[in-house]
């Protein structure tokens, strides 16, 4: 029986091997093991000669069929422990019927009635921000992923102009450069994200960062972005005042 | 309360994500059962006269939006096409859905497969988030899936969700993975 197969559409492995077992009318809980090896391998072997990338994991689990119908060659042990557990089928199955019900779960969710296909909302413009201090404006949280994706860009963009040299060993306390970040806040309610973190060495920018994240820890700072993709802007939660009077070195021995 | 109306119907419909009763409390200063009685009130309306936007519960709020029946003729006012998700992307989704919170490891354990790729696309479609690390060595991080998930789907909350048993009824233990809601556990 000649195999035609669009290899691309399958996800995984897993998937793979669920439509053999579906497409040869067999039982998920008791596979043909050896039917379904061969049938499995001469995928591969298809897959080869179409010269398609094969991914590691389509090869491990030619291995794993392998192996699995190599054990179904010796003879069990006659211990008298359970039968089931004693299959070497037994963790595939498993896995395959936990994969079948998420590979169902992802066709249900394709169903659903989804945001800008099915379904739609007003899009409105974002307004911009401007220093406004009410604090009223629009404004989307910005998260933590896109915190660290931010910061990324930063280190990124750093390491392309950093010019060669020596490197010299400087001490940057993360409780300085909270004291410092403070400072600015005094007399803004809100900076960019950008201006913040200290340029000059991945160093100071690292440390900028945690003291970033630490005062946003002790709910001094909270992170905003008006639009997607937009500035991330740290706001002040506290007063100018309250700010000053702060005590940031007491709690922060740790960090000198 | 034709006044307390209006104005909760202007807020719905300048919002741009869902607005929960507790933040129309918030706004329009009325108490909550008033507030309860207008929303059902207006989602009634919107849905007897067979309106061109509805008014949906949603990711824990309420929001206006279009009947997916004129979906075909809103398409094409469309400027870009809706970005496809692939079924990969699908599978990801659902396992993450059922089993939050989970490490990218486990992720792959289960698809059998590499994802980092599908879980960095999810993420910056901001369909998850990162909800802390697994106390395990390497601490690696967990996920989640995030409040616009719940409004990209049109989901109420996680248990709208069907169960895993509705579809697939094999194994009882597994089928009890019921979708967790990760606020429950403080995140």
């Amino acid at each position: 029986m000649a195999l035609q197969i669009q290899l691309q559409n399958f996800t995984g492995p897993l998937d793979l091997l669920l439509h053999l077992i579906k497409s040869h009318e067999m039982d998920i809980c008791d596979i043909r093991i050896f039917e379904i090896t061969e049938q499995y391998l001469t995928v591969i072997e298809q897959m080869k000669q179409l010269d398609l990338d094969i991914a590691g994991e389509f090869l491990m689990m030619a291995a794993t069929l392998i192996h699995i119908k190599s054990r179904m060659l010796l003879p069990l042990p006659d211990d008298g422990t359970d039968e089931e557990e004693d299959d070497p089928r037994a963790e595939l199955v498993r896995r395959l019927l936990e994969y079948q019900r998420y590979k169902e779960a992802g066709q249900l969710f394709d169903t659903l009635l989804r945001l800008d296909r099915d379904v739609f909302v007003p899009c409105l413009p974002v307004p911009v921000a401007d220093g406004d201090e009410t604090g009223q404006e629009a404004q989307i949280t910005a998260s933590l992923f896109q915190l660290a994706q931010a910061f990324y860009e930063i280190v990124r963009n750093q390491e392309k102009v950093e010019p060669f040299h020596e490197v010299v060993r400087e001490s940057v306390s993360v409780a300085d450069t909270m004291k410092r970040i403070r400072s600015q806040f005094v007399n803004a309610a809100r900076l960019n994200f950008c201006d913040l973190v200290e340029s000059g060495g991945r160093i100071r920018m690292v440390v900028s960062f945690l003291a970033i994240l630490e005062l946003i820890k002790m709910k001094i700072l909270t992170v905003d972005q008006v639009a997607p993709f937009g500035d991330i802007w740290l706001k002040r939660l506290v007063t100018a005042e309250e700010l000053t009077g702060l005590v940031l070195a007491g709690e922060l021995g740790d960090y000198d | 309360m034709t006044e307390l109306r209006a104005l909760i119907e202007a807020l719905l419909f300048v919002a741009e994500s869902p607005l929960s009763i507790d933040k129309l409390c918030e706004v329009t200063e009325g108490s909550r059962s008033e507030v309860r009685e207008v929303v059902d009130g207006l989602m009634e309306v919107y849905q007897r006269e067979s309106r061109g936007v509805e008014l949906v519960e949603v990711a824990g709020g309420y929001q206006f939006r279009t009947p997916a029946a004129l979906a075909p003729w809103l398409r094409r006012l469309q400027r870009e096409r809706p970005q496809r998700m692939s079924r990969a992307a699908l599978e990801t989704l659902a396992i993450i859905a059922y089993r939050q919170p989970i490490t990218r490891a486990e992720v792959e354990y289960l698809r059998g497969v590499d994802s980092g790729g599908v879980m960095k696309t999810l993420l910056e479609r901001n369909l998850l988030r990162l909800l802390g690390k697994k106390d395990v060595p390497g601490k690696p991080l967990l996920y989640g899936t995030s409040r616009y998930f719940l409004e990209f789907f049109g989901l109420r909350e996680l248990s709208d969700l069907p169960t895993l048993k509705e579809f697939a009824a094999l194994d009882p233990e597994l089928a009890e993975a019921l979708p967790r809601d990760p606020e429950e556990n403080g995140s």
